[in-house]
């Protein structure tokens, strides 16, 4: 019956082998290959020598890997305290700390620890497969930390899985409670690493041939928009990110630090009420459809409309928008602005340059030089592909008179560099051209792929007006999207293809879920925090009070569980054969023959017989009947009620 | 509840050990604050003394504290909830309210599965002076859930466990070096678990009635038995009953080294000790006046267990003679255990804290 109380089991081992292997996989596909490499020999290692009961290896031998470690992760990631290198940094300790482990002491702090990496998972994916794989991986921890404290029999890994299980659906109430009510504040408490956020692939602030089809191929999700005014249709779903002004012949680029706003538009007919909640693309843009009328708070409205963050949006953002299809932006544009408007590299993309010239000539006025443009790009041979062929020196005149076969951005830099050459001012808009519904959650998803590069031209009367040179190319890429624009055959990322209805549908649904646990979980802020409190009846919370609120939930929550649980502590009632003899031995000690501890059914039958002879019959009946039913190999029903009925009727 | 007499030896008390920590750190605040500690201590953990008959671990008598795991546990919590707000991790947040309410949780599954369970007293076989005790203490399990890793302790050094499985008993020794000779009691045993995640630790003290009789330690040296004393006033028969060899048994604790089966334990037969036919109208009479008084009183009864063992073996029929004592010439098992426990029970036991009632 002695136990030693903190050797480690094998089984131990083999439970946090496991679990270590289960918490670091996620990081797998982060982490450089040689981390990879050592962590799997590590464990490799470990395994084998639990399997074969040697010797841990020596204390200068894993501080010589660990040293080794530590450098390398240096090497690689130039720090130490990173997100990215601490994480390889803590996989490797705990990994190591695995091959010193030896007693039971230190399999609690590793499992400890592997619930601190189950969070490291989570700086990188916050999605449903995510959260549903880290919570088996909890589960697998929870199971492997009853293991250690079974310190004799050892009743196998489902009684373990079941009552780790058992726990942790037992912990869910009071993790709602706190989830709800733990005051939120807005971090960062301090700053973040470098690399806290994921660099993610979006829009830049620059333009160049390439840049905007490079992102066909990411399936990414940029925003999702739940329209309240109804979906507009897809001509109008332009959504502005950067404008770019400024253009060295090759690149065009936004300016780092655009105007104020100090021009208003007017805007005309019925405006389209959205939210958006825009993926964290490690950039200042808020996207929003053409034109919005306001930016939301703490963002700000540029002078060209663009909306822009105070700090680069590192966390998925929700705001509420409206905007208007049919607007005017004429206010005159100062000095500066024209001058910037019309600005072109000297003595780059000449031929273009003389293109321009020639066409001006012929044109009676803009809109017709601007039909000219958008009519030539429409007859001649121009296509419109995700797959263009590099340009090089003078990619405007390159893309003109030789290769004919762009994406977006080659239209729409060569459409505005004709405008500027003839005389008209235009900037280049990037941002994102249409979207899918989802109707299943009735909202629409933009993704990366749906990247798009158009124009607006300043027209003497008109002010500012909106140009997609594409359209005129390839008008199915505003009406249909850029998957019915392509030809066949090109790269596509799996959603934008057309595909089964079903699994269309099944993919919508998937999406609609996503989305609602981002809103739900994820986006779960101080301000959606207190609006959820006011929902509930609970206006102007204060940290105080959802502590407090907190406090006490979390109290009657626990009381309530654990009145469930000490429920099943309770005795077993006796059953029916039992409590029918008490009674019967009830009777008799009123009569002052009480049953003694030590007598047996038998002794007392006799002891009472022979003191009451008179009852003697009937006790001998009753005492029989139990025997026989108690310690006899059959026992009806019917002997059952019998014996109850006789009970019933002993009187004395 | 108050036992005016048991609480003497309530000041002996051993305070548990996640107590002690705190007590140190109070020291220095002197006696009177120790007394009012005292005082507390015994209100709180309803310490009156060993209690007849079996316990039930109720409600009132289960304490229950995070142990030291539970304590590293709340850290990593704390760092994982900076780590959650920092970086504003929805998920994060989840898990470490997951895992806190598991911690909650566990404080639960760590009280239920001490409340309800009945202890019992088992038996207590004597043991020698300097042996370890094994006192039997029998849980009941009334309920319809097993019972893990249920720890008893006396010094929170040596634990045993057990499991009590469902609608079951379970019995487990526990071990308590007897070191002096007389009735020992175990004192206030402590009944505990960490089960199921380690985070808590809940214990329960259980003083029972019981007690283990310590025989003397059998003097080690090899001393000749008394002259016996023969009918018929013959003086013959010279170390009678250990001439006449008569077969083997197996060993018993106590045995004199002299009768062992020495040829035979090389032989790999195990221990076995020799028996030799004594004439059954021999009386032999182990007298403590046939004890020099230089040996001192303890010296002289470990002599006497001596001979007592070694006239058992010899299977001799032997009376005991003590001072104000006197148990008449018999053969066998009983006898001896008779004389031993005589021998135990000399002046109340051994003296110096002879009644340890710790």
């Amino acid at each position: 019956m002695r136990a030693t109380t903190d050797r480690l089991h094998p089984a131990h081992v083999g439970w946090l082998l496991v679990a270590l292997a289960l918490v670091t996989a996620p990081h797998v596909e982060r982490l450089p290959w040689w981390i990879t490499l050592l962590v799997g020999t590590l464990l490799a290692w470990r395994a084998y020598i639990t399997w074969h009961a040697l010797q841990l290896p020596p204390k200068w031998l894993l501080f010589l890997i660990a040293g080794g470690a530590v450098g390398g992760i240096y090497i690689q990631y130039g720090r130490l305290l990173g997100r990215d290198s601490g994480v390889a940094l803590l996989v490797i300790m705990l990994t190591l700390k695995l091959l010193e482990m030896s007693s039971l002491r230190d399999a609690m702090v590793l499992v400890f620890l592997c619930y601190f990496l189950v969070i490291t998972d989570f700086l990188y994916s916050q999605t449903i497969p995510t959260a549903l794989y880290l919570l088996l991986v909890v589960w697998v921890i929870t199971a492997s930390l009853i293991g250690f404290q079974l310190r004799l029999r050892q009743p196998g890994y489902r009684y373990q899985f079941r009552s780790a299980g058992m726990l942790l659906l037992q912990s869910v109430p009071l993790m709602l409670v706190l989830f709800v009510l733990f005051p939120r504040v807005p971090g960062p408490l301090w700053g973040l690493p470098q690399d806290a956020t994921a660099s993610v692939t979006g829009l830049s602030d620059e333009m160049s041939p390439g840049s905007v089809s490079k992102l066909i191929t990411s399936d990414a999700i940029a925003l999702r928009a739940t329209f309240s005014t109804g979906v507009p249709p897809a001509g109008q779903l332009y959504w502005r990110g950067p404008v770019m002004w400024d253009f060295d012949g090759y690149t065009w680029t936004a300016s780092r630090d655009p105007g104020q706003r100090h021009r208003e538009a007017q805007y005309s007919g019925a405006p389209t009420e959205y939210t958006v909640t825009v993926e964290p693309n490690s950039r200042r843009w808020l996207f929003a459809l053409d034109l919005p009328t306001r930016a939301p708070p703490p963002a700000r409205l540029t002078a060209d409309f663009q909306i822009l963050s105070p700090s680069a949006v590192s966390n998925r953002l929700r705001y509420d928008m409206t905007s208007y299809p049919n607007w005017i932006d004429n206010t005159p544009l100062t000095p500066a602005e024209m001058q910037r408007a019309l600005a072109l590299p000297p003595r780059s993309n000449p031929r273009t340059a003389a293109l321009a010239a020639s066409m001006r000539n012929q044109a009676t006025d803009e809109r017709a030089y601007v039909a000219a443009v958008l009519a030539k790009f429409r007859n001649e041979n121009f296509y419109y592909t995700t797959t263009p062929p590099p340009l090089n020196v003078n990619p405007v005149d390159e893309f003109l008179f030789s290769t004919r076969a762009g994406f977006c951005e080659h239209y729409a830099s060569s459409f505005a560099v004709l405008m500027r050459a003839g005389g008209i001012p235009a900037r280049i808009v990037t941002g994102y051209q249409g979207g899918e519904i989802n109707n299943v959650g009735n909202y629409l998803t933009v993704r990366q792929a749906d990247a798009h590069a158009w124009t607006e031209v300043w027209l003497k009367n008109e002010g500012w007006v909106r140009v997609d040179p594409t359209a005129a190319v390839s008008p199915s890429r505003v009406e249909a999207g850029v998957a019915a624009a392509v030809p066949q055959g090109e790269t596509l990322p799996l959603q934008l293809r057309g595909e089964y209805p079903w699994l269309r549908r099944a993919r919508m649904t998937w999406d609609t879920m996503a989305y609602s646990w981002n809103q739900i979980v994820l986006e779960y802020t101080q301000d959606r925090q207190r609006q959820f409190m006011q929902r509930v009846g609970i206006d102007n919370a204060t940290w105080q009070s959802l502590a407090t609120l907190m406090f006490m939930l979390a109290v009657g929550v626990t009381l309530v569980v654990g009145a469930l649980m000490l429920w099943r502590l309770r005795t077993q009632r006796p059953d029916p054969l039992s409590a029918a003899y008490a009674r019967f031995c009830a009777t008799l000690a009123q009569r002052g023959l009480a049953r003694l501890p030590s007598e047996g059914p038998l002794d007392f039958c006799r002891r009472a017989g022979a003191a009451r002879p008179d009852l003697r019959e009937r006790i001998d009946a009753i005492s029989t009947l139990y025997m026989r039913l108690r310690y006899g190999a059959t026992a009806t029903a019917d002997e059952t009620r019998e014996l109850l009925a006789r009970v019933k009727a002993f009187r004395i | 509840m108050e036992n005016p007499q048991s609480i003497p030896s309530y000041y002996t008390y051993q305070p548990p050990a996640e107590i002690s920590r705190l007590r140190r750190l109070l020291h220095p605040l002197g006696a009177p604050f120790r007394a009012v500690r005292r005082r507390a201590d015994r209100w709180l953990f309803q310490l009156h003394g060993a209690e007849t008959g079996s316990i039930v671990l109720a409600q009132r008598r289960i304490f229950i504290l995070p142990s030291r795991y539970g304590m590293s546990y709340v850290i990593a919590l704390l760092l994982m909830l900076t780590g959650s707000i920092n970086y504003s991790l929805s998920l994060g947040f989840v898990l470490t309210f997951l895992l806190a309410a598991l911690g909650v949780n566990s404080i639960l599954h760590t009280f239920r599965n001490l409340a309800r369970l009945r202890i019992s007293p088992g038996r207590a076989e004597p043991v020698f002076c300097g042996e370890q005790a094994q006192f039997t203490l029998i849980f009941d399990n009334p309920g319809a859930l097993d019972r893990f890793s249920i720890g008893v302790t006396r010094d929170s050094k040596n634990d045993v466990y057990l499991d009590v499985p469902a609608r079951q008993s379970a019995s487990v020794h526990v071990p308590i070096p007897a070191e002096r000779r007389g009735l020992l009691r175990p004192g206030r045993l402590t009944v505990f678990t960490r089960f199921p995640l380690g985070l808590c630790h809940a214990w329960a003290y259980a003083d029972l009635d019981m007690r283990c009789v310590v025989y003397p330690r059998p003097e080690a040296a090899v001393v000749p038995l008394p002259q016996p004393e023969t009918h018929n006033g013959l003086g013959i028969a010279h170390g009678a009953g250990q001439e006449d060899f008569a077969g083997l048994r197996a060993y018993h604790p106590g045995d004199s080294p002299r009768h062992i089966a020495w040829k035979a334990a090389a032989r790999d037969q195990g221990l076995l000790t020799k028996q030799f036919s004594g004439r059954a109208d021999t009386e032999l009479w182990i007298d403590w006046r046939a004890t020099p008084a230089s040996l001192g009183s303890e010296g002289r009864l470990s002599r006497l267990a001596r001979w007592v063992i070694d006239a058992h073996a010899a299977a001799i029929s032997f009376g005991l003679r003590l001072p104000g004592l006197t148990l008449p010439p018999a053969p066998g098992d009983a006898q001896r255990d008779r004389c031993l426990e005589a021998l135990a029970q000399f002046e109340g036991g051994q003296a110096n804290d002879a009644r340890d009632d710790r």
